[in-house]
């Protein structure tokens, strides 16, 4: 009972006017950013935060426009996977497989109005999981001291490629490198500078933002160029028939079991670390396969497998949010994305967060079902005038993406270093992406680096030298032992499952 | 091959981070662990991975051909430059030259790509300028 009057608590705070017209506004940019190719959840929110930074929001509102947007991009992927059998971004791929021909039988609304219910639902179920779950998952985290803390960021780091990551070497390299960069600057606990030499602008160090636009936002300017010839225009032609807008309720019925199963399967996929929103949509794709596609209808717009990857993934994207509040260590590429949106308004999330700052939490949180409502509302009847942002050829998009990543970092600091920082970090992020280094980790180091620092040297400190207290409760020996594993698994498992996924799509794609 | 240059640009990386470990200046009063012991053990995770690449390197990524290459390599030039000039020209001048020449590479006809430029610039410079009262960069005719 205590949760639901918090969560009431958290009305009060979410239902003001400003923060409602910022929750809508964010829902629309949101979904136009997951229906563009190429803008996803983690680059849509990215270059946002600092223009709700430099905006001057405070914290509910800054996080409530921008989990708003992240909500909002989740919902728009589908959009132009229907469409266009082009996915918006990676979690709606397996929504090409059913979505798309349904659109080519001239059921493109049909199809659309269903993915927006399933998404609804999806991200629906997974708030109510997150509110019931959360604060449990606090209850654990309030016995965590700094080894156990220790032990948690390095798990998050184990598992953040995934069980689908191909190579966990890279994965290694990434979080190596962006926790480097986390050390350059001023050390906190003792006042001295490291690899700054003598550059005045390091003695603050990198920050986060620069280094988050940079990567997502400006590298992606840069894979479009090398690509230009090929296939960036995108030209689609022919306009596809949308048909009529409203599925029958007895379409719905049929997937009601369906959107059932899949909601569960994608909240456990989304709080699990090193699943998240893609694996989310495609477990819940291959399990409805498994257990209703009876007649070989599944690949060939069976309403029910667009449902399926629809609800899977809006799911999964409440479940990635429940390990990011509860603990502060997140467990995807947008929810790191969303952590540094929490930093930077120098709230530390956490257990403590929940005590200290109760009103963010369940206000954000709140602003999450107000959201929903908005985008169901926003995503059935006026699904025509997303379609029509499709047509925004990415020759002009992009550079107008590239310009708005340098207002934002300017409106921050007003400084022209900055700016060459991010440039720098957005040619790091071109090259990476070729030799399919991921970016998230590299995020995630130079978001956590010091704060992982500061727990390990706490806890030595407290030990007075002694490093055995990192694994020195049966609480910090269970969490290493689910990171070493976490790590050690997808070595083995990682190219079969990655072969699975594509084999999966390839396969029904060529039917 | 490029996982072997990764790698070999990765451990000089970790060997530099390594050095410049030691020669951070410590101060009279730290603590039992100090500020040396995390960017150590980092080189060693950086330079481990580095040694999986040169030994176990992936296939190769398909290289762009070397005019696409040099197109990125301008990319990288005009935003460098877009950085460097902004807080002379200002921001509507800066921008419209850097939104105008990104667009025309892109495959926008060069007539367009000064209409799409200025367009960019204005749109950017009413919404977040005039409308939300960010504070862009002023160049020598206050805009």
């Amino acid at each position: 009972m205590d949760t639901l009057a918090s969560l009431a608590d958290g009305f009060a705070v979410a239902l003001t006017w400003q923060n409602l017209s910022l929750a809508l506004m964010g829902c629309l940019l949101g979904t136009i950013m997951g229906a563009l190719p190429g803008l996803g959840p983690s680059n849509g929110v990215a270059i946002l935060i600092p223009l709700a930074f430099s905006l001057g929001l405070g914290a509910t509102p800054a996080l409530i426009l921008l989990t708003a947007v992240y909500y909002g991009a989740m919902y728009g992927g589908r959009i132009s996977s229907i469409l266009l059998n082009i996915p918006g971004d990676e979690p709606a791929m397996m929504t090409c497989l059913d979505g798309y021909p349904m659109a080519q039988q001239g059921r493109a609304g049909e199809a659309l109005a269903l993915s927006g219910i399933a998404s609804f639902v999806g991200s629906f179920f997974a708030t109510w999981g997150l509110v019931l779950l959360a604060p449990q998952l606090v209850k654990v985290a309030l016995l965590f001291g700094p080894a156990e803390y220790f032990a948690l960021f390095t798990l998050a780091f184990a598992t953040l490629g995934g069980i689908a990551s191909t190579n966990q070497a890279k994965a290694a390299f990434a979080a190596a490198l962006g926790l480097g960069l986390a050390m350059i600057g001023v050390d906190a606990q003792t006042g001295v500078t490291r690899f700054t030499f003598g550059e005045v602008h390091l003695y603050d160090g990198i920050d986060f933002l620069v280094a988050i636009v940079g990567l997502f936002a400006l590298s992606e300017v840069f894979v479009f160029l090398e690509h230009r010839s090929t296939d960036a225009d995108g030209d689609t032609g022919k306009k596809m028939e949308i048909g009529k807008l409203y599925p029958s309720w007895s379409m719905i019925k049929s997937c009601i079991p369906t959107m059932g199963r899949t909601t569960i399967l994608g909240f456990l996929a989304g709080v699990l670390p090193g699943a998240g929103a893609s694996l989310g949509s495609f477990i819940a794709y291959s399990s409805e396969k498994r257990i209703c596609d009876r007649d070989g209808t599944f690949g060939k717009g069976d309403p029910r497998g667009v449902a399926a990857p629809e609800t899977g993934n809006n799911a999964a994207a409440g479940g990635a949010l429940v390990p990011m509040l509860a603990l502060g260590v997140p467990g995807s590429g947008t929810t790191a994305v969303l952590l540094a949106v929490l930093l930077s308004l120098n709230i530390t999330p956490g257990p403590l967060l929940f005590t200290q700052n109760p009103d963010v939490v369940w206000g954000l949180i709140a602003a999450l079902f107000i959201g929903n409502f908005m985008l169901l509302a926003l995503n059935i009847p006026m699904v025509g005038l997303f379609t029509r942002v499709l047509l925004v050829p990415p020759r002009i998009l992009m550079p107008v993406v590239a310009m708005i990543s340098f207002v934002g970092i300017y409106g921050i600091s007003g400084s022209s270093f900055d700016l060459m920082v991010m440039v720098a970090f957005g040619v790091l992020g071109w090259v990476l992406r070729k030799l399919e280094v991921p970016l998230v980790p590299v995020i995630l180091g130079t978001l956590l680096g010091n704060a992982m620092e500061a727990n390990l040297r706490r806890a030595v400190s407290i030990s007075n030298g002694d490093w055995f207290t990192l694994a020195d409760s049966w609480l910090s020996i269970g969490i290493w032992l689910v990171a070493i594993v976490g790590f050690i698994l997808p070595i083995f498992l990682g190219r079969v499952f990655r072969k699975k996924m594509d084999d999966e799509y390839e396969k029904e794609l060529s039917d | 091959m490029s996982d072997r240059i990764l790698g070999g640009v990765g451990l000089t990386l970790a060997i530099f981070f390594a050095w410049s470990t030691t020669l951070i200046q410590e101060s009279f009063m730290t603590d039992v662990v100090g500020p040396k012991a995390f960017p150590l053990i980092i080189a060693a995770v950086l330079g481990a991975a580095s040694l999986v690449f040169l030994f176990r390197p992936d296939p190769a990524p398909l290289w762009p051909p070397l005019n696409r290459l040099a197109e990125v390599g301008f990319a990288v030039l005009v935003c460098f430059l877009y950085a460097k000039v902004l807080p002379e020209l200002g921001f509507i001048i800066s921008t419209t030259l850097a939104a105008g020449y990104l667009t025309w590479r892109l495959g926008t006809r060069p007539l367009q790509s000064v209409v799409v430029g200025v367009a960019t610039a204005v749109g950017i410079y009413i919404v977040f300028r005039v409308i939300l009262g960010l504070s862009l960069a002023t160049g020598p005719f206050g805009f």
